[in-house]
């Protein structure tokens, strides 16, 4: 049996004396759509800071593909090839959208740190870059400063930043939070099209997107999963309901 | 189209934005040229020297602040220790050793690239506010140390040599400023187009990726504090260059060289001119070193005046000069920029009356204060008065109050005005 893309074991965070990860297990497998939902302050955008490595965990163990990425640093994880975007858009706002991109893509075709050759030339950089335009749909804003794009606009880019290099694992904080409802399905298509073939966690609030996305449904509540299964196994189960879906009538 | 013609519209475009990266340097070069020609004085040699060298320096300083959001306060210190590695070895040619005096800026780059690296390690882990400290902590550790290490540094008097006396190449010993201006305008040129060259390369990109958002970039397999790293080694090399052609060129490195006044200097010429383009710090070198050199001759409170305009500059265009420039682009490029001509006329005059008034007290305390023992007759604007006297000071007060009211009321009407025709030229 191979192992699974993503494993949390045991693992905690507290910050200061309050615990906010308390004991989640998880195991994603290669290829699946996996979706984190729970309440407001259940910790799952903490959880995606512990395995991306933007925060330490206090105790327990992150695999990625069976190897323990536990206390790494957020460059060294990416580079297992874990990309993800953010809740809060966190892109280079001062910069164009193509070059945005540009640096979103370097690392993954192997440029390391390189100042002898000029960006312009590199014909992979320029030609991946191009590619993730379009398929965020920015081709016309592709010379615009990111931080003038609308809303939406910005939220694309955020998935353009996560997707560029191609991970094999993917996660996707709130993807579509604050987006009108055909923003949202444009958004949900592309996310579809873009985990073909890879490992995605997602966190939404949107039932419909989890629902219609996701292979599975892991329910985070108060920094303990309660629940991960398929998704007509949680909307039927008990626990989740009381928990939270009872707050949305599913 | 078919695909050879396309391909020939490509070439054509390919050609055009050749020409288009080339045209400045064409007219940069032939600048170069003609001035020593129009400016034959040892004053105006002296005065272009220093420009080219502090363009050098002020451009290497915006590599960190402009492209990588990085705040020194201690950059000399690569600047001076580039330029006293030069007269250590300049010293060794006059001893003996067969190095051309042409390549010592490469010496004084090569010294600030080392010492960049080592204080480099050490303060590029930290960004923003902790870097800024660092740096001034380093740069007053380099002082310190400098003025201990008397033999290297020479203290007060500094470390002298002498450039002719290395290996005479197709002819040149340096023996006259028009030969220093050449090797000085070779060397800004091409440190100019490296540095240029730099921000088109992908670490160049990286570093505007870290100016905007260190945090994302990490996100994105990059390590923030090694490209902080590599573009302060960067920077430092190239005001090492710039120390070293002012070794060169003085024949002399002291230990103001590398201390607080250059570091803080080499800020006001960046951000004057603009730090959010290549060109500003360019333009902010060339007038701070004309308000240094040219004004130092004129009056004592120069450095009073570049503060002001310094605060001036920062208070209503805070994208330096280069800012006020670029956002009158569209308009000229509508040819709407003839119509801007008189509202500005207009503006001209509260602002001098103001700009009057301010030199003329600054210099009546100046000089009351300052330099008492040349007494309290004075000549200014051609106009002699008593500095004692009410009638100056309230004439001075009177062109200040006028400055000031007319500016009130005609300032707000100007930039409607410049809003109007940025207006039209969208439209």
């Amino acid at each position: 049996m191979t192992a699974p893309a993503l494993e949390l074991d045991e693992v905690h965070k507290s910050f200061g004396a309050t615990p906010i990860i308390r004991g989640v297990d998880m195991s994603i497998a290669r290829g699946e759509r996996h979706a984190l939902i729970g309440p407001n302050g259940a910790g799952k955008s903490t959880l995606f800071h512990l395995v991306t490595g933007r925060f330490p965990v206090s105790s327990g163990a992150v695999r990625l593909d069976g190897e323990d990425v536990t206390g790494l640093t957020p460059f060294e994880i990416y580079r297992r090839k874990l990309a993800r975007s953010f809740q809060i858009t966190n892109i280079f706002p001062r910069m164009s959208v193509y070059e945005n991109l540009r640096c979103a893509v370097l690392w993954s075709l192997g440029h390391g740190y390189s100042f002898w050759r000029f960006i312009d030339r590199m014909r992979d950089v320029n030609e991946r870059a191009e590619a993730v335009l379009e398929r965020i749909g920015l081709e016309r804003r592709r010379d615009l400063p990111a931080g003038l794009l609308a809303y939406a606009e910005q939220r694309a880019l955020e998935i353009g930043l996560a997707i560029a290099g191609e991970p094999d694992i993917i996660l996707l904080d709130e993807p579509t939070a604050g987006m009108s409802r055909s923003e949202t399905e444009h958004a949900v298509d592309l996310i579809r099209r873009v985990s073909q073939g890879r490992t995605l966690l997602i966190v939404e609030h949107d039932m419909a997107v989890v629902f219609g996305l996701a292979d599975r449904i892991s329910v985070l509540v108060y920094g303990q999963i309660i629940a991960s299964d398929t998704p007509e196994k949680i909307r039927a189960n008990r626990a989740v309901q009381e928990a939270y879906l009872g707050t949305v009538p599913a | 189209m078919s695909e050879v013609a396309l391909k020939e519209v490509a070439t054509r475009r390919g050609s055009t934005a050749w020409l288009r990266a080339a045209a400045p340097w064409t007219l940069a070069i032939l600048v170069i040229l003609v001035l020593p020609h129009l400016l034959t004085t040892s004053f105006d040699r002296t005065l272009l020297i220093e420009m080219g060298i502090a363009i050098i320096f002020a451009a290497a300083y915006n590599m960190l602040l402009g492209e990588t959001g990085m705040l020194s306060f201690g950059h000399a210190i690569y600047f001076g220790l580039g330029g006293y590695t030069a007269i250590h070895v300049l010293r060794f040619i006059a001893a003996g050793l067969l190095f051309p005096v042409a390549l010592l800026p490469l010496v004084g780059g090569i010294g600030g690239l080392f010492f960049g690296l080592l204080f480099g390690y050490l303060s590029t882990r930290r960004a923003g506010t902790a870097f800024a400290m660092i740096t001034l902590g380093l740069m007053e550790l380099v002082v310190a140390l400098a003025l201990i290490f008397d033999h290297l540094f020479g203290g007060e008097e500094g470390i002298s040599g002498n450039r002719t006396s290395g290996p005479e190449l197709f002819g040149i010993r340096f023996g006259s400023q028009t030969q220093v201006y050449y090797l000085i305008a070779v060397w800004m040129l091409a440190s100019l187009a490296l540095m240029r060259a730099f921000t088109r390369t992908p670490v160049g990109r990286l570093c505007n990726a870290v100016r905007d958002n260190p945090e994302r970039v990490q996100f994105l397999g990059y390590d923030p504090s090694r490209i902080r790293l590599i573009a302060f080694a960067v920077s430092s090399f190239f005001a090492g260059v710039a120390g070293g052609l002012f070794a060169v060129n003085y024949e002399l490195m002291a230990i103001n060289s590398l201390g607080a006044e250059r570091s803080a200097l080499v800020l006001l010429m960046a951000y004057i001119g603009g730090i959010g383009s290549f060109l500003g710090p360019i333009l902010g070198a060339v007038l701070v070193t004309f308000l240094q050199v040219a004004l130092s001759d004129y009056t004592q409170a120069w450095l009073l005046y570049l503060g002001l305009f310094f605060v001036l500059v920062t208070l209503f265009a805070p994208n330096g000069l280069i800012g006020l420039v670029l956002m009158h682009g569209p308009i000229a490029r509508a040819g709407l920029l003839h119509r801007l001509v008189a509202p500005y006329a207009m503006a001209l005059i509260p602002v001098l009356l103001l700009a009057a008034g301010t030199i003329a007290l600054v210099e009546i305390n100046y000089r009351l204060a300052i330099r008492p023992e040349l007494g309290a007759a004075m000549k200014l604007f051609g106009v002699s008065f008593d500095a004692k006297g009410a009638a100056a000071w309230i004439a001075s007060l009177l062109l200040v109050g006028l400055g000031f009211w007319g500016l009130r009321l005609i300032g707000p009407r100007v930039s409607a005005r410049w809003g109007e025709m940025l207006e039209e030229a969208r439209a």
